[in-house]
C-alpha cells in the first residue's frame, strides 16, 4: 500500500471503529458499559505510554504515577480540598477539571524528563519505576492536600457529572438524568465520556506522530547516533516525549478519579504502572491500533481469570484438594489459602502464551495481516 | 580560508590518546582523503567534527569560526553531514522516512518531494516505501547518503563509502562522488581503506596513524612518502589490494595463498 492508501484505510478502520464505540451500549448490559468505559480510560493512557516506550524508545515503569498525579488534580478540583485544611475550594464540574489534569501530569513528565535524559535502558527503567514506588508515599505526606490514607470521596458530589440522576418508574431500570438533550445512565455516561476523549486522545496521537515530530520520536529510539547527526536534539525529543506521555497518562487518571468517584493512594498501585507497560507489549509497541486490544486485555483479563475454576486450568496432580501446591513457587504464593493466587497465574499463563504466539503483540498481527492482503492484491493485478 | 580547519585537536579515552594534536584543513570544492591503518583515528575525527566527541584540547573551525561551541545536533545545521563506517539506518522505518529524517534540521517545510529529489541522484526512488533495514547492505549504504544529501550539506563527511562494494561498483562510486561534489558544490571528507579509490578522486589526502598526522599532500607525493609506507607495511599491507597491476594479473600471491589455505581445509 502507499502511504496515501494506508492513510485511507486508516481513516476507514478509525471510522468503523467509532461506529462500533457508538452503538455498544446497545449491545451489552448498563452494568457492563461501565468495565468498557475503563476499556476507553486504559487505552488513553496506553497511546501516551507507547509514545513514550514504544515509539521513542524510552521505558518507563511509572506512569502509574503520572495517572495518580491526574487523577488527584482532578479530585482536588472537584471536591477541593478545604476540609483537609488545603488552599483549593470545591466547585470544578468534572469534566472541565480534565484538561488540567492533563496540563499538571504533562508538566510532571516534562520535569521528570529533563533528569531522565541522562538515564537509558534498565537504569531509566528503574528511575521510573521509582517514582510509582514513591507516589503513595507522598501522597500520604501531602495530607492536608491530598486527603492522606482516606484519600478523596466524589460520590454524591454535584460536580460529578450524573450525581443528580432520577431514578424512573420502573425500579429495576437505572437512573438516568439529561446532558445536552440526551438521556444517559451513569454507566453510559462514563462510558461515552471515555470513549470520545479515548477516540480524540488516539487522533491526536496519529497526528503527532505521522509527521516530523513522530519521525524524530522514531529517529531517537532507532539511532541516536544518527539522529543527532541528522539535525535531532535527543533532550528535546526525549523531554517532548515524557512530557505527551505524562499529559495522556494525567487525563487517563483524570477519568479513572471520576469513574471511580474516589480516589486514595491505592486507586493507583504499583502493579499499575507494570499493568500499563503489558498492556502496550501485548498491543503492540510502536503502533496505536494494536493499543485498543491491550486495553481490553489490561481490563478484563484480571477479571477474566478471577472468573476461572483454577482446576480446570491446571493438571490434577498439581492441584491437591483446594490447595495449589507447586513446588517451591507454590508455597510462596499460595500457603495455606484456597488458591487466591489462582487469578494471578492464569493472568501469568495467558501473558505467557501470548508473547510466544504473538512476539509484536496484536499490533504485530495487525501489520502482518495487512502485508498479506497488500501482497496478495498486487500479485493479482499483475 | 578552508572551509574546514582542524586545529591541533588532541582526544583521550582514559589513556588511550585518539587523536594527537591532529590538524588537517580541508579547502572549499575539494575532495579531501584522511587515511591511516585501523584504530588510526579517522572515524573518532569525524566524531570529532561532528560533535558527537569533544576534544580534549585543540579547535575545530568552519568557514573561521568555531563549531565546538556548539550542540551535536546542530552541526547539520551549520552545513557539516555525514554517513556512518558502520550503518546506521533507522531501521523500522522507510527509505523515504530515513531521508526525511535526514531533512528535519532543514525545518517543517522539507516535504516528500525533497527527499525524493535526493532519492533519485542516488537511484533509489523506486525503493523509496522499502523497509530501510530489509534491504541490501549497498543499497542502504545509498539511503545513507541520501540521508545526508536531503539535508543540503556543505561538508559532507563519508565514512568508509566503498566497504562491501566490488570493483566495478567501487570504480563507480568513485565518479559518483565527483558528480555529487559538483552537482551539490559539495566539500567532501572521506575516510577510505580503498586506497585505489582515494588516490584517484582526492585533490588532497591526510594520512593518521596512531592519532597523529603523518603526511598529508597530494595523492602522488602521499604515496610515496616514506612514513606513510611504513605506517601501512607496519600495520597492514593491503594498501594497494585493489589496483590492478600494470600486466593486467592483479594479487597473484594473494590467489594462490586463497587457494591453499582451501586446499587445507
Amino acid at each position: 500500500m502507499t502511504p496515501r492508501e494506508q492513510r485511507i484505510f486508516g481513516f476507514a478502520v478509525f471510522a468503523a471503529f467509532a461506529v462500533i464505540v457508538l452503538v455498544l451500549p446497545q449491545f451489552i448490559s448498563d452494568f457492563r458499559a461501565r468495565d468498557y468505559a475503563y476499556v476507553g480510560i486504559y487505552l488513553i493512557a496506553l497511546l501516551g505510554l507507547n509514545i513514550l516506550t514504544g515509539y521513542t524508545g524510552q521505558i518507563s515503569l511509572g506512569h502509574g504515577a503520572f495517572m495518580a498525579i491526574g487523577g488527584y488534580t482532578t479530585a482536588i478540583l472537584m471536591a477541593g480540598n478545604e476540609q483537609f485544611g488545603g488552599p483549593i475550594p470545591s466547585g470544578m464540574q468534572d469534566i472541565w477539571t480534565l484538561p488540567i489534569a492533563g496540563l499538571v501530569a504533562g508538566l510532571f513528565g516534562l520535569a521528570f524528563g529533563l533528569p531522565a535524559l541522562r538515564l537509558s535502558g534498565l537504569y531509566l527503567a528503574l528511575a521510573t519505576f521509582a517514582i510509582a514506588v514513591a507516589m503513595p508515599s507522598t501522597v500520604k505526606r501531602f495530607e492536608e492536600h491530598t486527603g492522606g490514607g482516606q484519600g478523596i470521596q466524589l460520590f454524591g458530589l454535584p460536580e460529578l457529572t450524573g450525581s443528580n440522576a432520577v431514578a424512573p418508574a420502573d425500579p429495576n431500570a437505572p437512573a438516568t438524568f439529561e446532558v445536552l438533550g440526551l438521556t444517559f445512565t451513569q454507566n453510559d455516561w462514563m462510558y461515552y465520556l471515555a470513549w470520545s476523549i479515548a477516540l480524540a486522545a488516539f487522533a491526536g496521537a496519529w497526528l503527532i506522530l505521522r509527521g516530523r515530530t513522530g519521525r524524530a520520536f522514531r529517529a531517537v529510539r532507532d539511532s541516536e547516533t544518527a539522529a543527532v547527526s541528522s539535525g535531532v536534539s535527543l533532550a528535546r525529543y526525549k523531554t517532548l516525549a515524557f512530557g505527551i506521555s505524562a499529559a495522556y497518562a494525567g487525563v487517563a487518571g483524570g477519568l479513572f478519579a471520576i469513574a471511580s468517584a474516589f480516589v486514595n493512594p491505592d486507586t493507583f498501585p504499583i502493579a499499575l504502572s507494570i499493568f500499563l507497560l503489558v498492556g502496550i507489549v501485548v498491543g503492540g509497541l510502536g503502533g496505536l491500533s494494536g493499543l485498543v486490544v491491550g486495553a481490553i486485555f489490561v481490563a478484563f483479563l484480571p477479571l477474566w481469570a478471577q472468573g476461572q475454576d483454577l482446576g480446570s486450568v491446571l493438571p490434577d496432580s498439581v492441584i491437591q484438594g483446594d490447595t495449589v501446591s507447586i513446588p517451591i513457587l507454590g508455597d510462596f504464593l499460595f500457603k495455606g489459602t484456597s488458591a487466591p493466587g489462582g487469578p494471578a497465574i492464569v493472568y501469568g499463563i495467558v501473558l505467557i502464551l501470548l508473547m510466544f504466539v504473538l512476539p509484536n503483540g496484536v499490533g504485530g498481527l495487525f501489520r502482518r495481516v495487512g502485508q498479506a492482503i497488500t501482497n496478495r492484491r498486487y500479485s493479482r493485478s499483475k | 580560508m578552508a572551509l574546514l580547519e582542524v586545529r591541533d585537536v588532541t582526544l583521550r579515552f582514559g589513556g588511550i590518546v585518539a587523536l594527537d594534536g591532529v590538524s588537517f584543513d580541508v579547502e572549499e570544492g575539494q575532495i579531501s582523503g584522511l587515511i591511516g591503518p585501523n584504530g588510526a583515528g579517522k572515524t573518532t575525527a569525524f566524531n570529532v567534527i561532528t560533535r558527537l566527541y569533544k576534544p580534549d584540547s585543540g579547535e575545530v573551525l568552519l568557514d573561521g569560526s568555531s563549531i565546538l561551541k556548539a550542540p551535536a545536533h546542530k552541526i547539520v545545521g551549520k552545513g557539516v553531514a555525514r554517513t556512518f563506517q558502520n550503518i546506521q539506518l533507522f531501521r523500522t522505518m522507510s527509505v523515504l522516512e530515513n531521508v526525511l529524517v535526514g531533512a528535519h534540521g532543514r525545518g517543517r517545510r522539507i516535504g516528500p518531494d525533497d527527499a525524493y529529489e535526493v532519492l533519485d541522484v542516488v537511484g533509489l526512488r523506486e525503493r523509496a516505501l522499502f523497509p530501510a533495514a530489509a534491504l541490501p547492505y549497498g543499497i542502504q549504504k545509498r539511503v545513507e547518503l541520501a540521508r545526508a544529501l536531503v539535508a543540503k550539506p556543505r561538508l559532507l563527511l563519508l565514512d568508509e563509502p566503498a566497504g562491501g562494494l566490488n570493483h566495478e561498483e567501487v570504480y563507480e562510486l568513485g565518479e559518483f562522488i565527483r558528480k555529487i561534489r559538483d552537482d551539490f558544490e559539495l566539500t567532501v571528507l572521506l575516510v577510505e581503506h580503498h586506497m585505489n579509490l582515494v588516490m584517484r578522486i582526492s585533490d588532497d589526502v591526510n594520512v593518521l596513524s596512531f592519532g597523529r598526522k603523518i603526511a598529508s599532500g597530494p595523492p602522488a607525493r602521499v604515496r610515496a612518502d616514506p612514513a606513510v609506507i611504513e605506517a601501512y607495511l607496519g600495520a597492514d599491507d593491503e594498501h594497494d589490494d585493489d589496483e590492478p597491476s600494470p600486466n593486467g594479473t592483479p594479487q597473484v600471491s594473494d590467489t594462490v595463498s586463497d587457494t591453499e589455505r582451501e586446499d587445507e581445509a
